[in-house]
Parts: C-alpha cells; structure tokens; sequence
C-alpha cells in the first residue's frame, strides 16, 4: 500500500468525523514543524513575503504564482506554467524532496523524510488556506522570529564596497551565482532576513558551527554590509 | 581588531597617502603569481578582477590540468572519478584577462625583480606571490627518494600519483598489506593521511575485506584523532593498526626494491607502501631565498614574505601561525594577499586581514566529520580567533549533512579558485 493510498484511506474514514485539517495530519503538531520554515517564510494575518512567499492560501495555488512575490526560481516559474499545482499530493511529494519534484528551485530545504510529519505539516499549512477567516490574529507567522534585534541595529544601511570585501570568505563556500550544489545560496535576499539569520547564527540560535564562527566575528555593520552586498547579486 | 567604520576609513585613507610603487617604470604595474593551486589561482583571479584591468597578471604553472589535493582521497575511495577533481586554466584566462603561462619558474632576481622560466622567458613584477604548494624533505624517511615514488608513492600531490597508489590497491592479494608511514609536523592537510587510511580501508571493505591497513605515525597524536578512531572501529572493526612513536613509529625506515618496512628493527613486508615524507616549502622558495628553515616565514597583515616585502607567499609553503597547510586556508590567505596586493599597487581600499579554515573529511559513506577556526592577524603571526569541531557519536543524518556540506564547499571553493 503507497502512502498516496493510506493517505486516501484516512480520508474516507476520518472525513465524517473531524474536519478536514485533522484528518490530512495533526496541524498542532504541524505547526512545531513549520519552525522548519519559518526561517523563510510567514504564513497568519500578517505574513508578508520574505525569503520565500506567504504561504497562506497556498492549497490549490498554482506553482510560482503568489501575488507580489519577486524572487521565484525559473524552475518554480516554469513549474507553475507546465500546470503544477500545490494540491495535497504535490506538497507532500515538494516536502519530501523539493529538488526531485522541482529539479531547479531555490528552496534550500533537504525535505521531511518521515511521512507522518509532512502530513501534520501540510495539516497545520491547510489551515491558512481552506478558510482564511481562522487565520490567528495574535500570531502573525505562527513562530516569532528566531532572534529580536533592536530597530537601531535593522536600521543600519550597509556598504556594499565593504559587503564585497567580507563576502570573499563567504565565497570559498557559498557560490556566487547563486547555485546551491550543497551549500544554501545567499544571494539576493531580502535584507532583513539576511541581517535576522546572520545574528541568529551570532547568538547561536541556529545550530550550524561553520555559521556560528563566521558570523560570531562579525560586527553589527559588518552584517548590514554584507546583507547590502549579497541583497543584489545575481 | 574589530573594525568599524572609522577606522576603515582612516585605513583608506593611509592607503592613498601612501606612494605607489609603479611597474618597472612603465604601463600597467605587474603581478606575477607562481603556482596555481589554492593560494596561486585564488590569488591571480582576485587581483584580476578587481582591480579591473588595472593591474597586469601573469599565473606561471607548469600543470595544464590541476588535479586539486583535497577531494582526491575521495577517489581513492571511489567516491569521485579523476576528471572531477581536475581542472583547466581557461576561465581565468578567457574571462578574467589572466596571462596563464604553462612552465616551470627555474630562478628570481629580487634586485631586478624578475622570474626566469624554463623556456628561457623572463619575467619583471612589481609585487611576486609564491604559492608553489610543497616538496619532501630528503631522506626524512630512511631508504626513500623521488626514484623509490612509483614503487612507494606518496599521492600526496595529487594526479598521476593518486591514480598510482589507487592501482596499487586494486592490485593487492587478498589478505594483503597496505602500509602508510605518516609524515610529521607540520604538514599538508593535516587530516589527510587518516581520511585517506579511511577511504582505502572503504574500498578494502567491499574488494579485499580480509586486507589489512597498517599506519606507522612518528606523531604521538593527529588531526580529528578520536573522531577517526570511533569511525574506523564502526565501520573497519580491525582492519586499521596505527603504531605510533611509542612503539617505534618514529623510527621507519623503508625498502622500495623488497617492498618492506622495517619498524624500529623489525621487518614487514608490505603489498602497497605509501610514503608521505616530511614536508617543507616548494623549492622556489629556496631559489628565492625567503626560507628560514624548512618554510618561508611571512607577515599576517599582507602574507608578505618576512625577507623581501615585494614578495607575498600563500598557503603550505608559508610559516605564518596558527593556520592548519589546507586547501581552504590558502584560498583565504589569497584573498588577504590580494587586497594588500592592490592597495599597494593602485591604492584600493585595505581592510584588515581576516582568516578562517574548514577542513571536511569523509569517513565512510556519508559519515562526514570537519574541524574548523578563524583567525586574525597580529604582529607576531595569524593568530587562532575561534573554532569548533565534529563531536563523536554524533547522529548519522548530521554526519550525512557534513558530507553533503563538504561537496557544496568543493563547489564552491573550485568556483572562486578557478572563475
């Protein structure tokens, strides 16, 4: 029996009973998994697009298609226009290995091997899209972000001269052009989001060594400079 | 030193106050980069492409194809083929403007500040940088010299040798020997030869699991040490010996015509033998008298070399501090070099250096492991900042991440080396 058949099983039984988030997974617990994602993205009343678009409404949306987000991959793009649509199946098959169903977005997620858990997250990700009014007033992305930085340290404008120069040690690892052959690529990201991940990997929220030594040297502006630099880099 | 905007500035500005030193009194001012590895390659495409054209860059390497050292254990271990561990010159050539001279540099005036090459050309600079790698101390293993290497390679520039020392394993009887005598401190990579042990004990595995690996270290301890140890007995559960200087791992001597070694007086005969000699700064370095010792000292501000100011030396052949001789530090050491290069050249802004190094290695499949720091540079040397490394009994999905890691950082690290 193939999962897409367990899945069509619980279905056919749990659907009289429950509603139908409960019966796709358990999205409480959905929601402890979607920190996984929060990093890049928000979904709630007041998501707004970050690294990766809003995931509200994402059920039954077409690939590469959410309103006012910029930064789509070609191959998410072109997805969208040969027809993939994120229903149940395809967000099951896109969490389990988004390079296997979409070969050349810029996800940098390695996906969610057990099945259990991308049910509870596709359960917990329903909930923002069958009925909008649900969506919680008081917790806008369903996780606070990962640190809290003042808004004198957000508010720094980097220098893109100086990003250039620090970014040489960034680019012994990450690629330039923006490719991700095993390393996550950091170009053209929103600058906060760059700036909140590299203080994250600071106070060592994040748990990657490399990352916490790198950014544990460098200085607020040296943050902003390098946000600044990466933000345009195609 | 933690930089703000202040002091950057008043960097510049001293920078610009400063007189440039202009080529040999004409036209653009001249680098000339020996040795295209690491630290060269690294080195020549910076300078080329940022200063745009303003400075003239000329990358002497005798090697048409580079076969980069690390990664080369992994196809030993049948985890790479050859062809993606080596790469071309012509990026740097065709779209950075590099002058990319295939040829061995055999002499350096440093009055007239030129490098003579094999074929008789003669090149002038204004600022030389060395990274020519390293060569074997001579009769550092008792009975083994270059001619003994076909014999008992060393595989430690990678190429022809590794390919070698690949057959060499292949070719073992069942229930052969492979013996290594390890060099030591300080030397190239220092987790290589335990990753290298690793990955033919992963290929014996599977093709010749009776054999056995038999490591004789002159060193009481090595890079990684417990994180390899826990690996070998995990997956090689008796297949690896080490005798280290306690039981006589530092006194070796080998016999390549016999094919033995003899360990503090007691023979054993060996099916594969690989020497890695001690180590010391590739020989142009000596040519150009910056050595003390076995290795050419050098300033961490710039990488300048502490005997001659108009010559900067990267990577293993540098005595600099506390950086490991890897592939990752002379990258970073490079791009140190380069900026101090062209602010001295063109005056561009100079920041303070800044240095990091991360060493992966693979222990079986998907069982990666890495060590890594950073560092900064004082008067006295490139001094260690912080770091970290693998722990033991670390879970199989992180050791799977790490090895993932490892080859989105070849990616990217042959990326910035070669364009």
């Amino acid at each position: 029996m193939t999962y897409k058949t367990i899945l069509a099983a619980i279905f056919v039984m749990a659907f009289p009973v429950v509603s139908q988030a409960d019966a796709i997974g358990d999205d409480a617990r959905g929601q402890q998994i979607f920190k996984k994602c929060a990093a890049c993205h928000q979904v709630g009343a007041n998501a707004k697009h970050r690294v990766g678009p809003i995931l509200n409404g994402v059920f039954g949306r077409q690939a590469g298609t959410a309103e006012g987000y910029t930064r789509y991959s070609q191959g998410m793009t072109r997805a969208g226009i040969d027809g993939l649509v994120w229903d149940l199946e395809h967000l099951d098959a896109y969490l389990e290995n988004p390079k296997s169903l979409v070969s050349r977005t810029t996800m940098n997620f390695a996906g969610l091997k057990d099945a259990q858990d991308r049910a509870d997250l596709i359960a917990y990700l329903r909930v923002f899209s069958d009925n909008p009014a649900n969506i919680p007033e008081a917790e806008p992305t369903g996780v606070p972000p990962e640190v809290t930085l003042s808004p004198e340290i957000l508010a720094i404008v980097g220098d893109p001269e100086y990003g250039e120069y620090l970014s040489s040690e960034c680019l012994t690892c990450h690629q330039s052009d923006g490719s991700n052959q095993g390393i996550p690529a950091i170009t053209g990201w929103p600058t906060e989001d760059f700036v909140i991940a590299m203080h994250a990997y600071k106070v060592k929220v994040r748990p990657h060594p490399v990352m916490q030594m790198m950014a544990g040297r460098l200085s607020d502006e040296e943050i902003a400079a390098l946000a600044a630099y990466f933000k345009d880099l195609e | 030193m933690k930089l703000n905007r202040r002091l950057f500035l008043g960097a510049t500005a001293a920078t610009l106050a400063a007189p440039y030193v202009n080529a040999a009194g004409h036209g653009r001012p001249k680098v000339v980069v020996i040795g295209g590895g690491a630290g060269g390659a690294t080195a020549a495409r910076y300078i080329a492409k940022d200063s745009k054209g303003e400075i003239d860059v000329t990358l002497v390497e005798p090697s048409r194809s580079y076969y980069t050292c690390f990664f080369s254990n992994l196809y030993i271990g049948g985890f790479r083929d050859l062809s993606s561990i080596a790469h071309s010159y012509g990026t740097l050539a065709s779209q950075y403007g590099i002058n990319v001279v295939h040829d061995w540099a055999v002499g350096i005036d440093r009055d007239a500040k030129s490098v003579t090459l094999a074929g008789g050309a003669v090149l002038p600079y204004d600022r030389l940088i060395l990274s020519p790698g390293i060569d074997f101390v001579d009769g550092s293993v008792p009975g083994w010299d270059t001619s003994a290497q076909n014999a008992m390679p060393h595989a430690y520039k990678a190429g022809s040798q590794t390919e070698l020392l690949k057959a060499q394993i292949e070719a073992m009887p069942q229930g052969g020997v492979f013996a290594m005598v390890a060099p030591p401190n300080p030397y190239r990579c220092p987790p290589g030869p335990y990753e290298r042990v690793s990955m033919v004990a992963h290929k014996l595995k599977n093709e010749n699991p009776t054999a056995k690996i038999l490591i004789v270290d002159p060193k009481e301890k090595f890079s990684k040490q417990a994180l390899f140890e826990e690996g070998w007995q995990k997956h090689y559960g008796g297949m690896i010996e080490r005798i280290g200087p306690d039981f006589g791992g530092n006194n070796v001597s080998v016999d390549a015509g016999a094919m033995t070694v003899t360990i503090d007086g007691s023979v054993e005969k060996v099916d594969v033998c690989n020497v890695i000699p001690a180590m010391k700064a590739g020989r142009i370095c000596d040519m150009a008298g910056i050595t003390e010792g076995n290795w050419a000292p050098v300033s961490g501000h710039t990488m300048q070399s502490r005997l001659d100011e108009n010559i900067h030396v990267l990577g293993d052949a540098t005595n600099q501090g506390d950086m490991p001789k890897s592939g990752f530090s002379a990258n970073s050491q490079a791009k140190v070099a380069a900026m101090a290069v062209r602010g001295a050249l063109t005056g561009s802004k100079v920041f303070p250096a800044k240095f990091s190094n991360t060493c992966w290695s693979l222990i079986d499949t998907n069982d990666g492991i890495k060590v890594g720091a950073s560092y900064q540079a004082t008067d006295e040397k490139i001094a260690k900042v912080d770091g970290f490394v693998s722990q033991t009994g670390e879970d199989a999905d992180l050791r799977k991440a790490t090895y993932e890691e490892s080859v989105g950082w070849y990616a990217g690290i042959t990326s910035d080396m070669f364009g």
